[in-house]
Protein backbone atom coordinates (compact mmCIF):
# COMPACT_ATOMS: atom_id res chain seq x y z
CA UNK A 1 0.00 0.00 0.00
CA UNK A 2 1.54 3.35 -0.99
CA UNK A 3 2.73 5.57 1.85
CA UNK A 4 0.42 8.48 0.88
CA UNK A 5 -2.62 6.21 1.38
CA UNK A 6 -1.48 5.38 4.89
CA UNK A 7 -0.85 9.02 5.68
CA UNK A 8 -4.28 10.17 4.60
CA UNK A 9 -6.00 11.46 7.73
CA UNK A 10 -9.46 10.71 6.36
CA UNK A 11 -8.69 7.00 6.53
CA UNK A 12 -8.42 7.10 10.32
CA UNK A 13 -10.74 9.76 11.70
CA UNK A 14 -13.34 10.43 8.98
CA UNK A 15 -12.10 13.87 7.98
CA UNK A 16 -13.57 14.97 4.68
CA UNK A 17 -14.66 18.40 3.60
CA UNK A 18 -17.57 20.69 2.83
CA UNK A 19 -18.14 23.04 -0.08
CA UNK A 20 -18.90 26.41 1.49
CA UNK A 21 -20.43 27.59 -1.80
CA UNK A 22 -23.33 25.06 -1.79
CA UNK A 23 -23.01 23.41 1.63
CA UNK A 24 -22.53 19.82 0.39
CA UNK A 25 -20.37 17.50 2.52
CA UNK A 26 -17.81 15.17 0.94
CA UNK A 27 -16.06 12.06 2.12
CA UNK A 28 -13.29 11.48 1.15
CA UNK A 29 -12.37 15.12 0.64
CA UNK A 30 -12.56 16.55 -2.86
CA UNK A 31 -10.53 19.48 -4.19
CA UNK A 32 -13.38 20.50 -6.50
CA UNK A 33 -17.12 20.36 -5.70
CA UNK A 34 -18.82 18.39 -8.52
CA UNK A 35 -21.88 20.65 -8.17
CA UNK A 36 -20.13 24.05 -8.13
CA UNK A 37 -16.98 23.33 -10.19
CA UNK A 38 -14.96 26.57 -10.59
CA UNK A 39 -17.00 28.41 -7.96
CA UNK A 40 -15.78 25.94 -5.31
CA UNK A 41 -12.07 26.55 -5.86
CA UNK A 42 -10.53 27.66 -2.56
CA UNK A 43 -13.89 27.21 -0.81
CA UNK A 44 -13.57 23.59 0.33
CA UNK A 45 -13.24 23.48 4.12
CA UNK A 46 -12.08 20.42 6.14
CA UNK A 47 -14.85 18.75 8.08
CA UNK A 48 -14.75 15.95 10.65
CA UNK A 49 -17.79 13.69 10.42
CA UNK A 50 -19.57 12.55 13.56
CA UNK A 51 -19.07 8.93 12.47
CA UNK A 52 -22.69 7.85 12.75
CA UNK A 53 -24.94 6.72 9.94
CA UNK A 54 -27.08 3.92 8.59
CA UNK A 55 -26.62 0.91 6.33
CA UNK A 56 -27.90 1.54 2.77
CA UNK A 57 -27.05 -1.91 1.41
CA UNK A 58 -24.91 -4.84 2.56
CA UNK A 59 -23.50 -8.21 1.63
CA UNK A 60 -21.72 -11.10 3.29
CA UNK A 61 -18.49 -11.74 1.40
CA UNK A 62 -17.53 -15.41 0.99
CA UNK A 63 -14.99 -15.03 -1.80
CA UNK A 64 -12.78 -12.13 -0.66
CA UNK A 65 -9.74 -10.31 -1.93
CA UNK A 66 -6.62 -12.38 -0.99
CA UNK A 67 -5.72 -9.83 1.73
CA UNK A 68 -9.02 -10.48 3.53
CA UNK A 69 -9.09 -14.29 3.35
CA UNK A 70 -8.65 -14.80 7.08
CA UNK A 71 -11.80 -12.81 7.89
CA UNK A 72 -14.29 -14.59 5.70
CA UNK A 73 -17.22 -14.61 5.79
CA UNK A 74 -17.45 -10.91 6.65
CA UNK A 75 -20.02 -8.15 6.20
CA UNK A 76 -19.44 -5.26 3.78
CA UNK A 77 -21.85 -2.34 3.62
CA UNK A 78 -22.50 0.96 1.96
CA UNK A 79 -23.13 3.40 4.80
CA UNK A 80 -24.77 6.80 4.57
CA UNK A 81 -23.27 9.16 7.14
CA UNK A 82 -25.75 11.41 8.94
CA UNK A 83 -24.26 14.44 7.18
CA UNK A 84 -25.00 12.89 3.76
CA UNK A 85 -21.94 11.30 2.14
CA UNK A 86 -21.78 7.53 1.62
CA UNK A 87 -18.83 5.20 2.00
CA UNK A 88 -17.99 1.49 1.81
CA UNK A 89 -16.78 -0.30 4.95
CA UNK A 90 -16.75 -3.57 6.82
CA UNK A 91 -19.30 -4.05 9.62
CA UNK A 92 -17.79 -5.68 12.73
CA UNK A 93 -19.07 -6.74 16.17
CA UNK A 94 -22.25 -7.81 14.39
CA UNK A 95 -23.63 -11.34 13.96
CA UNK A 96 -24.17 -12.34 10.33
CA UNK A 97 -27.91 -12.76 10.93
CA UNK A 98 -28.28 -9.36 12.62
CA UNK A 99 -27.17 -7.11 9.77
CA UNK A 100 -30.02 -5.33 7.96
CA UNK A 101 -30.66 -2.35 5.75
CA UNK A 102 -31.31 0.78 7.81
CA UNK A 103 -29.20 -0.47 10.75
CA UNK A 104 -27.65 2.40 12.75
CA UNK A 105 -23.85 2.15 12.84
CA UNK A 106 -20.85 4.17 13.99
CA UNK A 107 -17.18 4.14 13.03
CA UNK A 108 -14.45 2.32 14.89
CA UNK A 109 -10.68 2.35 14.38
CA UNK A 110 -9.40 -1.09 13.38
CA UNK A 111 -6.65 -3.00 11.68
CA UNK A 112 -7.48 -3.56 8.00
CA UNK A 113 -4.71 -5.76 6.58
CA UNK A 114 -0.97 -6.28 6.78
CA UNK A 115 1.81 -6.38 4.23
CA UNK A 116 2.80 -10.00 4.88
CA UNK A 117 3.86 -11.47 8.24
CA UNK A 118 6.68 -9.01 8.90
CA UNK A 119 5.34 -6.02 6.97
CA UNK A 120 3.52 -2.82 7.80
CA UNK A 121 0.05 -3.11 9.36
CA UNK A 122 -2.64 -1.01 7.72
CA UNK A 123 -5.29 0.64 9.84
CA UNK A 124 -8.53 2.40 9.01
CA UNK A 125 -12.21 2.65 9.81
CA UNK A 126 -14.76 -0.11 10.12
CA UNK A 127 -18.29 0.31 11.46
CA UNK A 128 -20.21 -1.43 14.24
CA UNK A 129 -23.87 -1.48 15.22
CA UNK A 130 -25.18 1.23 17.55
CA UNK A 131 -27.54 -0.15 20.16
CA UNK A 132 -30.79 1.78 19.85
CA UNK B 1 -19.46 13.12 -39.98
CA UNK B 2 -19.29 10.33 -42.57
CA UNK B 3 -21.34 7.13 -42.34
CA UNK B 4 -19.42 4.13 -40.99
CA UNK B 5 -20.14 0.44 -41.64
CA UNK B 6 -19.01 -2.85 -40.16
CA UNK B 7 -17.90 -5.02 -43.10
CA UNK B 8 -16.13 -7.88 -41.33
CA UNK B 9 -16.30 -9.80 -38.05
CA UNK B 10 -14.15 -12.48 -36.42
CA UNK B 11 -14.15 -14.21 -33.06
CA UNK B 12 -12.26 -17.05 -31.38
CA UNK B 13 -13.81 -19.70 -29.24
CA UNK B 14 -14.05 -18.31 -25.68
CA UNK B 15 -12.97 -20.39 -22.71
CA UNK B 16 -9.90 -21.62 -20.87
CA UNK B 17 -7.48 -21.61 -23.79
CA UNK B 18 -4.39 -22.82 -21.92
CA UNK B 19 -2.63 -24.06 -25.04
CA UNK B 20 -2.81 -20.68 -26.79
CA UNK B 21 -1.11 -17.34 -26.14
CA UNK B 22 -2.54 -13.80 -26.08
CA UNK B 23 -1.05 -13.08 -29.48
CA UNK B 24 -2.32 -16.39 -30.93
CA UNK B 25 -5.94 -15.54 -30.14
CA UNK B 26 -5.61 -11.84 -31.06
CA UNK B 27 -4.24 -12.78 -34.49
CA UNK B 28 -6.86 -15.50 -35.06
CA UNK B 29 -9.73 -13.07 -34.48
CA UNK B 30 -8.09 -10.34 -36.59
CA UNK B 31 -7.42 -12.61 -39.56
CA UNK B 32 -10.97 -13.98 -39.43
CA UNK B 33 -12.40 -10.45 -39.54
CA UNK B 34 -10.13 -9.35 -42.38
CA UNK B 35 -10.97 -12.49 -44.40
CA UNK B 36 -14.67 -12.00 -43.70
CA UNK B 37 -14.50 -8.42 -45.02
CA UNK B 38 -12.58 -9.28 -48.20
CA UNK B 39 -10.19 -6.35 -47.83
CA UNK B 40 -6.45 -6.69 -48.44
CA UNK B 41 -4.12 -6.05 -45.53
CA UNK B 42 -2.59 -3.07 -47.34
CA UNK B 43 -5.97 -1.31 -47.23
CA UNK B 44 -5.99 -1.02 -43.43
CA UNK B 45 -5.32 2.50 -42.14
CA UNK B 46 -5.29 1.91 -38.37
CA UNK B 47 -5.73 -0.63 -35.59
CA UNK B 48 -7.64 -0.13 -32.33
CA UNK B 49 -7.31 -2.72 -29.56
CA UNK B 50 -9.46 -3.08 -26.44
CA UNK B 51 -7.59 -4.71 -23.56
CA UNK B 52 -7.97 -4.25 -19.84
CA UNK B 53 -5.04 -5.75 -17.96
CA UNK B 54 -2.52 -7.63 -20.09
CA UNK B 55 0.19 -6.15 -17.87
CA UNK B 56 -1.23 -7.83 -14.80
CA UNK B 57 -2.52 -11.03 -16.44
CA UNK B 58 0.41 -11.90 -18.74
CA UNK B 59 3.11 -9.33 -17.88
CA UNK B 60 2.80 -7.72 -21.29
CA UNK B 61 2.04 -4.06 -21.96
CA UNK B 62 2.37 -2.18 -25.29
CA UNK B 63 -0.44 -4.35 -26.65
CA UNK B 64 -1.12 -2.15 -29.70
CA UNK B 65 2.45 -2.59 -30.92
CA UNK B 66 2.39 -6.34 -30.23
CA UNK B 67 -0.78 -7.00 -32.21
CA UNK B 68 0.01 -4.71 -35.17
CA UNK B 69 3.38 -6.48 -35.45
CA UNK B 70 1.97 -10.02 -35.44
CA UNK B 71 -0.87 -9.25 -37.84
CA UNK B 72 1.96 -8.20 -40.15
CA UNK B 73 1.54 -4.44 -40.56
CA UNK B 74 4.23 -3.04 -38.27
CA UNK B 75 7.21 -3.44 -40.58
CA UNK B 76 5.29 -3.18 -43.89
CA UNK B 77 2.64 -0.43 -43.88
CA UNK B 78 3.64 0.94 -40.45
CA UNK B 79 0.02 1.77 -39.57
CA UNK B 80 -0.78 3.29 -36.17
CA UNK B 81 -2.04 1.04 -33.37
CA UNK B 82 -3.93 2.28 -30.30
CA UNK B 83 -4.73 0.31 -27.16
CA UNK B 84 -7.83 1.42 -25.25
CA UNK B 85 -8.45 0.64 -21.57
CA UNK B 86 -11.75 1.33 -19.84
CA UNK B 87 -12.24 -1.83 -17.76
CA UNK B 88 -15.18 -3.84 -19.17
CA UNK B 89 -15.89 -1.11 -21.71
CA UNK B 90 -12.37 -1.32 -23.26
CA UNK B 91 -13.50 -3.13 -26.43
CA UNK B 92 -16.59 -0.94 -26.83
CA UNK B 93 -14.49 2.23 -26.67
CA UNK B 94 -11.91 0.80 -29.08
CA UNK B 95 -14.87 0.33 -31.46
CA UNK B 96 -16.02 3.89 -30.83
CA UNK B 97 -12.54 5.34 -31.44
CA UNK B 98 -12.22 3.40 -34.73
CA UNK B 99 -15.70 4.64 -35.70
CA UNK B 100 -14.69 8.25 -34.97
CA UNK B 101 -11.47 7.92 -36.98
CA UNK B 102 -13.49 6.95 -40.06
CA UNK B 103 -16.43 9.30 -39.45
CA UNK B 104 -13.99 12.19 -39.18
CA UNK B 105 -12.43 11.38 -42.55
CA UNK B 106 -9.02 10.58 -41.11
CA UNK B 107 -9.18 6.89 -42.05
CA UNK B 108 -11.14 4.83 -44.60
CA UNK B 109 -10.64 1.37 -43.10
CA UNK B 110 -9.88 0.56 -39.46
CA UNK B 111 -9.62 -2.79 -37.71
CA UNK B 112 -10.86 -3.17 -34.14
CA UNK B 113 -9.64 -5.93 -31.86
CA UNK B 114 -10.41 -6.93 -28.31
CA UNK B 115 -8.53 -9.56 -26.35
CA UNK B 116 -7.87 -10.78 -22.83
CA UNK B 117 -6.04 -13.81 -21.45
CA UNK B 118 -7.22 -14.36 -17.87
CA UNK B 119 -6.71 -18.04 -17.08
CA UNK B 120 -2.91 -18.32 -17.23
CA UNK B 121 -2.80 -17.36 -13.53
CA UNK B 122 -4.75 -18.66 -10.53
CA UNK B 123 -8.41 -17.74 -10.03
CA UNK B 124 -7.71 -15.82 -6.83
CA UNK B 125 -5.14 -13.59 -8.52
CA UNK B 126 -7.32 -13.22 -11.63
CA UNK B 127 -10.26 -12.08 -9.49
CA UNK B 128 -8.02 -9.57 -7.70
CA UNK B 129 -6.87 -8.16 -11.06
CA UNK B 130 -10.45 -7.91 -12.28
CA UNK B 131 -11.23 -6.09 -9.04
CA UNK B 132 -8.74 -3.34 -9.92
CA UNK B 133 -11.52 -1.62 -11.89
CA UNK B 134 -13.27 -0.45 -8.70
CA UNK B 135 -11.84 2.29 -6.42
CA UNK B 136 -8.72 0.74 -4.87
CA UNK B 137 -8.28 3.52 -2.34
CA UNK B 138 -11.84 3.80 -1.00
CA UNK B 139 -13.49 0.45 -1.82
CA UNK B 140 -10.96 -2.40 -2.22
CA UNK B 141 -8.73 -1.44 0.68
CA UNK B 142 -11.69 -1.68 3.07
CA UNK B 143 -12.52 -5.21 1.93
CA UNK B 144 -14.83 -4.71 -1.06
CA UNK B 145 -14.59 -6.91 -4.15
CA UNK B 146 -16.17 -6.46 -7.58
CA UNK B 147 -18.73 -9.15 -6.74
CA UNK B 148 -19.51 -7.59 -3.34
CA UNK B 149 -20.52 -4.34 -5.06
CA UNK B 150 -22.75 -6.26 -7.49
CA UNK B 151 -24.23 -8.01 -4.44
CA UNK B 152 -25.08 -4.68 -2.79
CA UNK B 153 -26.74 -3.52 -6.02
CA UNK B 154 -28.73 -6.76 -6.02
CA UNK B 155 -29.88 -6.37 -2.42
CA UNK B 156 -30.89 -2.74 -3.00
CA UNK B 157 -32.85 -3.76 -6.12
CA UNK B 158 -34.57 -6.61 -4.27
CA UNK B 159 -35.52 -4.40 -1.32
CA UNK B 160 -36.64 -1.45 -3.43
CA UNK B 161 -38.49 -3.23 -6.25
CA UNK B 162 -39.25 -6.71 -4.91
CA UNK B 163 -36.90 -8.44 -7.36
CA UNK B 164 -36.56 -12.09 -6.30
CA UNK B 165 -33.65 -14.49 -5.95
CA UNK B 166 -35.35 -16.72 -8.56
CA UNK B 167 -35.61 -13.85 -11.07
CA UNK B 168 -31.85 -13.24 -10.72
CA UNK B 169 -31.28 -16.94 -11.31
CA UNK B 170 -33.39 -16.92 -14.48
CA UNK B 171 -30.97 -14.44 -16.07
CA UNK B 172 -28.28 -17.11 -15.81
CA UNK B 173 -30.65 -19.87 -17.01
CA UNK B 174 -31.66 -17.91 -20.14
CA UNK B 175 -28.08 -16.88 -20.95
CA UNK B 176 -26.93 -20.50 -20.70
CA UNK B 177 -29.86 -21.56 -22.92
CA UNK B 178 -28.65 -19.05 -25.54
CA UNK B 179 -25.00 -20.03 -25.06
CA UNK B 180 -25.94 -23.63 -25.87
CA UNK B 181 -26.77 -22.40 -29.39
CA UNK B 182 -23.46 -20.56 -29.86
CA UNK B 183 -20.52 -22.72 -31.04
CA UNK B 184 -18.04 -20.05 -29.86
CA UNK B 185 -19.42 -19.83 -26.31
CA UNK B 186 -17.40 -20.90 -23.26
CA UNK B 187 -20.40 -22.78 -21.80
CA UNK B 188 -22.64 -24.56 -24.31
CA UNK B 189 -24.82 -26.37 -21.85
CA UNK B 190 -28.26 -25.49 -20.48
CA UNK B 191 -28.62 -25.23 -16.72
CA UNK B 192 -31.56 -25.47 -14.35
CA UNK B 193 -32.66 -22.73 -11.98
CA UNK B 194 -31.83 -25.02 -9.04
CA UNK B 195 -28.21 -25.18 -10.24
CA UNK B 196 -27.94 -21.41 -9.83
CA UNK B 197 -29.75 -21.38 -6.48
CA UNK B 198 -27.63 -24.24 -5.09
CA UNK B 199 -24.24 -22.91 -6.18
CA UNK B 200 -21.92 -21.50 -3.50
CA UNK B 201 -22.12 -17.92 -2.33
CA UNK B 202 -19.65 -15.39 -3.72
CA UNK B 203 -21.15 -12.40 -1.91
CA UNK B 204 -24.70 -12.79 -0.59
CA UNK B 205 -27.19 -12.82 -2.24
CA UNK B 206 -25.05 -13.58 -5.33
CA UNK B 207 -23.74 -17.07 -6.03
CA UNK B 208 -21.15 -18.55 -8.38
CA UNK B 209 -23.71 -18.99 -11.18
CA UNK B 210 -24.71 -15.32 -10.93
CA UNK B 211 -21.24 -14.19 -11.97
CA UNK B 212 -19.57 -14.14 -15.40
CA UNK B 213 -16.58 -16.50 -15.59
CA UNK B 214 -12.89 -15.83 -16.09
CA UNK B 215 -12.16 -16.37 -19.77
CA UNK B 216 -9.65 -16.20 -22.59
CA UNK B 217 -10.77 -14.96 -25.96
CA UNK B 218 -10.52 -12.39 -28.72
CA UNK B 219 -12.86 -10.71 -31.19
CA UNK B 220 -12.35 -8.39 -34.14
CA UNK B 221 -14.20 -6.09 -36.56
CA UNK B 222 -13.40 -4.32 -39.82
CA UNK B 223 -14.93 -0.85 -40.14
CA UNK B 224 -15.11 1.17 -43.36
CA UNK B 225 -16.52 4.40 -44.76
CA UNK B 226 -19.65 4.19 -46.93
CA UNK B 227 -18.02 4.29 -50.37
CA UNK B 228 -15.40 1.72 -49.36
CA UNK B 229 -17.97 -0.56 -47.71
CA UNK B 230 -19.99 -0.74 -50.95
CA UNK B 231 -16.96 -2.13 -52.82
CA UNK B 232 -16.60 -5.08 -50.48
CA UNK B 233 -20.07 -6.18 -49.43
CA UNK B 234 -23.74 -5.97 -50.35
CA UNK B 235 -24.67 -6.70 -46.73
CA UNK B 236 -22.99 -3.93 -44.69
CA UNK B 237 -24.12 -3.12 -41.16
CA UNK B 238 -24.36 0.59 -40.46
CA UNK B 239 -23.20 2.13 -37.19
CA UNK B 240 -26.23 4.30 -36.45
CA UNK B 241 -25.14 5.90 -33.20
CA UNK B 242 -22.77 5.45 -30.27
CA UNK B 243 -23.15 7.04 -26.83
CA UNK B 244 -20.64 6.96 -24.00
CA UNK B 245 -21.09 8.32 -20.47
CA UNK B 246 -19.36 8.41 -17.09
CA UNK B 247 -20.32 8.23 -13.41
CA UNK B 248 -18.41 8.16 -10.12
CA UNK B 249 -15.69 5.50 -9.77
CA UNK B 250 -17.04 4.37 -6.37
CA UNK B 251 -20.46 2.74 -6.23
CA UNK B 252 -21.27 4.49 -2.93
CA UNK B 253 -20.96 7.95 -4.51
CA UNK B 254 -23.74 7.34 -7.07
CA UNK B 255 -27.12 9.02 -7.00
CA UNK B 256 -28.70 5.54 -6.86
CA UNK B 257 -26.96 2.23 -6.41
CA UNK B 258 -29.40 0.15 -8.42
CA UNK B 259 -29.62 2.46 -11.43
CA UNK B 260 -26.58 2.98 -13.64
CA UNK B 261 -26.78 6.63 -14.64
CA UNK B 262 -23.84 6.10 -17.01
CA UNK B 263 -25.96 3.57 -18.93
CA UNK B 264 -28.99 5.89 -18.88
CA UNK B 265 -26.99 8.78 -20.34
CA UNK B 266 -25.00 6.67 -22.85
CA UNK B 267 -28.29 5.16 -24.07
CA UNK B 268 -29.96 8.57 -24.40
CA UNK B 269 -27.06 9.81 -26.55
CA UNK B 270 -27.02 6.65 -28.69
CA UNK B 271 -30.80 6.67 -29.25
CA UNK B 272 -30.71 10.37 -30.22
CA UNK B 273 -27.84 9.89 -32.66
CA UNK B 274 -29.51 6.80 -34.16
CA UNK B 275 -32.95 8.43 -34.32
CA UNK B 276 -34.33 5.39 -32.51
CA UNK B 277 -36.18 4.51 -29.33
CA UNK B 278 -35.97 1.43 -27.09
CA UNK B 279 -39.04 -0.18 -28.67
CA UNK B 280 -37.33 -0.10 -32.09
CA UNK B 281 -34.52 -2.43 -30.97
CA UNK B 282 -34.88 -5.99 -32.29
CA UNK B 283 -31.92 -7.63 -30.53
CA UNK B 284 -29.50 -6.53 -27.80
CA UNK B 285 -26.27 -7.63 -26.15
CA UNK B 286 -26.07 -6.20 -22.63
CA UNK B 287 -23.39 -6.30 -19.94
CA UNK B 288 -24.26 -9.16 -17.60
CA UNK B 289 -21.08 -9.31 -15.52
CA UNK B 290 -23.59 -10.52 -12.92
CA UNK B 291 -27.26 -11.45 -13.11
CA UNK B 292 -28.29 -8.22 -11.35
CA UNK B 293 -26.23 -6.22 -13.87
CA UNK B 294 -28.41 -7.59 -16.69
CA UNK B 295 -31.66 -6.75 -14.87
CA UNK B 296 -30.42 -3.20 -14.21
CA UNK B 297 -29.26 -2.89 -17.84
CA UNK B 298 -32.56 -3.87 -19.45
CA UNK B 299 -34.28 -1.24 -17.29
CA UNK B 300 -31.73 1.54 -17.78
CA UNK B 301 -31.67 0.94 -21.57
CA UNK B 302 -35.43 1.60 -21.58
CA UNK B 303 -36.59 -1.89 -22.59
CA UNK B 304 -38.62 -2.17 -19.36
CA UNK B 305 -39.74 0.28 -16.67
CA UNK B 306 -37.45 0.77 -13.67
CA UNK B 307 -38.06 -2.02 -11.22
CA UNK B 308 -39.75 -4.30 -13.77
CA UNK B 309 -36.57 -5.98 -15.06
CA UNK B 310 -36.82 -8.98 -12.74
CA UNK B 311 -40.43 -9.67 -13.75
CA UNK B 312 -39.51 -9.28 -17.44
CA UNK B 313 -36.82 -11.94 -17.02
CA UNK B 314 -39.19 -14.25 -15.13
CA UNK B 315 -41.70 -13.90 -17.99
CA UNK B 316 -38.87 -14.66 -20.46
CA UNK B 317 -39.54 -11.48 -22.42
CA UNK B 318 -35.76 -11.27 -23.06
CA UNK B 319 -35.37 -14.87 -24.24
CA UNK B 320 -34.81 -15.74 -27.90
CA UNK B 321 -38.55 -16.37 -28.12
CA UNK B 322 -39.47 -13.13 -26.30
CA UNK B 323 -40.28 -9.65 -27.55
CA UNK B 324 -36.71 -8.29 -27.15
CA UNK B 325 -34.12 -11.08 -27.26
CA UNK B 326 -31.16 -10.14 -25.04
CA UNK B 327 -27.73 -11.78 -25.04
CA UNK B 328 -28.42 -14.25 -27.83
CA UNK B 329 -24.69 -15.06 -27.76
CA UNK B 330 -25.04 -16.34 -24.19
CA UNK B 331 -23.91 -13.00 -22.76
CA UNK B 332 -20.92 -12.58 -20.52
CA UNK B 333 -22.22 -15.44 -18.36
CA UNK B 334 -22.26 -18.21 -21.00
CA UNK B 335 -20.33 -16.88 -24.02
CA UNK B 336 -17.56 -15.95 -21.59
CA UNK B 337 -16.02 -12.69 -20.45
CA UNK B 338 -12.42 -12.06 -21.53
CA UNK B 339 -12.82 -8.48 -20.34
CA UNK B 340 -11.07 -6.51 -23.12
CA UNK B 341 -12.71 -8.66 -25.81
CA UNK B 342 -16.26 -8.42 -24.46
CA UNK B 343 -17.27 -5.07 -25.99
CA UNK B 344 -16.04 -6.23 -29.41
CA UNK B 345 -17.63 -9.69 -29.09
CA UNK B 346 -20.99 -8.00 -28.41
CA UNK B 347 -20.73 -6.08 -31.72
CA UNK B 348 -19.73 -9.32 -33.52
CA UNK B 349 -22.95 -10.95 -32.26
CA UNK B 350 -25.12 -7.98 -33.24
CA UNK B 351 -23.57 -7.88 -36.74
CA UNK B 352 -24.20 -11.63 -37.19
CA UNK B 353 -27.83 -11.12 -36.14
CA UNK B 354 -28.33 -8.14 -38.48
CA UNK B 355 -26.78 -10.01 -41.40
CA UNK B 356 -29.02 -13.01 -40.73
CA UNK B 357 -26.01 -15.24 -39.97
CA UNK B 358 -26.77 -16.20 -36.36
CA UNK B 359 -27.88 -19.71 -37.31
CA UNK B 360 -29.81 -21.50 -34.51
CA UNK B 361 -30.02 -18.37 -32.40
CA UNK B 362 -31.14 -16.06 -35.25
CA UNK B 363 -33.71 -13.42 -34.27
CA UNK B 364 -36.22 -13.27 -37.12
CA UNK B 365 -36.16 -10.08 -39.21
CA UNK B 366 -33.65 -8.36 -36.91
CA UNK B 367 -32.94 -4.92 -38.38
CA UNK B 368 -31.84 -2.74 -35.45
CA UNK B 369 -29.42 -4.05 -32.80
CA UNK B 370 -27.92 -2.59 -29.63
CA UNK B 371 -24.74 -3.38 -27.69
CA UNK B 372 -24.14 -2.18 -24.13
CA UNK B 373 -20.86 -2.36 -22.23
CA UNK B 374 -19.98 -1.22 -18.72
CA UNK B 375 -16.67 -0.43 -17.06
CA UNK B 376 -16.23 -1.15 -13.35
CA UNK B 377 -19.33 -1.06 -11.20
CA UNK B 378 -20.88 1.48 -13.60
CA UNK B 379 -18.36 4.34 -13.89
CA UNK B 380 -18.23 3.96 -17.69
CA UNK B 381 -20.95 2.88 -20.10
CA UNK B 382 -21.10 2.64 -23.88
CA UNK B 383 -24.20 2.00 -25.97
CA UNK B 384 -23.90 1.32 -29.70
CA UNK B 385 -26.80 0.99 -32.14
CA UNK B 386 -26.33 -0.76 -35.48
CA UNK B 387 -28.63 -1.25 -38.47
CA UNK B 388 -28.66 -4.10 -40.94
CA UNK B 389 -29.24 -3.59 -44.65
CA UNK B 390 -31.65 -6.48 -45.17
Amino acid sequence: MPRFWREKQGRYNLVGNRCTNCGTYYFPKRDICPKCHRKSVGKMEPFRFKGTGKVVSWTIVHDPHPDYKDMRPYIMAIIELDEGPKLTAQIVDCALDEIHTGMRVRDTFRKLTEDGKDGVIFYGYKFRPVKE
Amino acid sequence: MRDVYVIGVGITRFGELWERSFRDIGIEAGIKAINDSGIAGDDIDALYIGNMSAGAFINQEHIGALIVDYVGFASSSHIPAVRVEAAGASGAIAFKEAYLSIASGMHDIAVVGGAEKMTDIGDEMANAIQGMVIDQEWETVFGATYASLQAMMARAHMEKYGTTREQLGMVSVINHRHGALNPDAQFQREIKLQTVLNSGYVAEPLRVFDMAPLSDGAASLVLASGDVAKKYTDNPVKVKGIGQASDTISLHDRREICTMDATVHAAKRAYERAGAKPADIDVAEVYDSSTIAEIIAIEDLGFFDKGQGGKAVEDERIALTGEIPVNTSGGLKARGHPVGATGVAQIVEIVKQLRGEADKRQVKDARLGLAHAVGGSGATAVVSILEGSQ
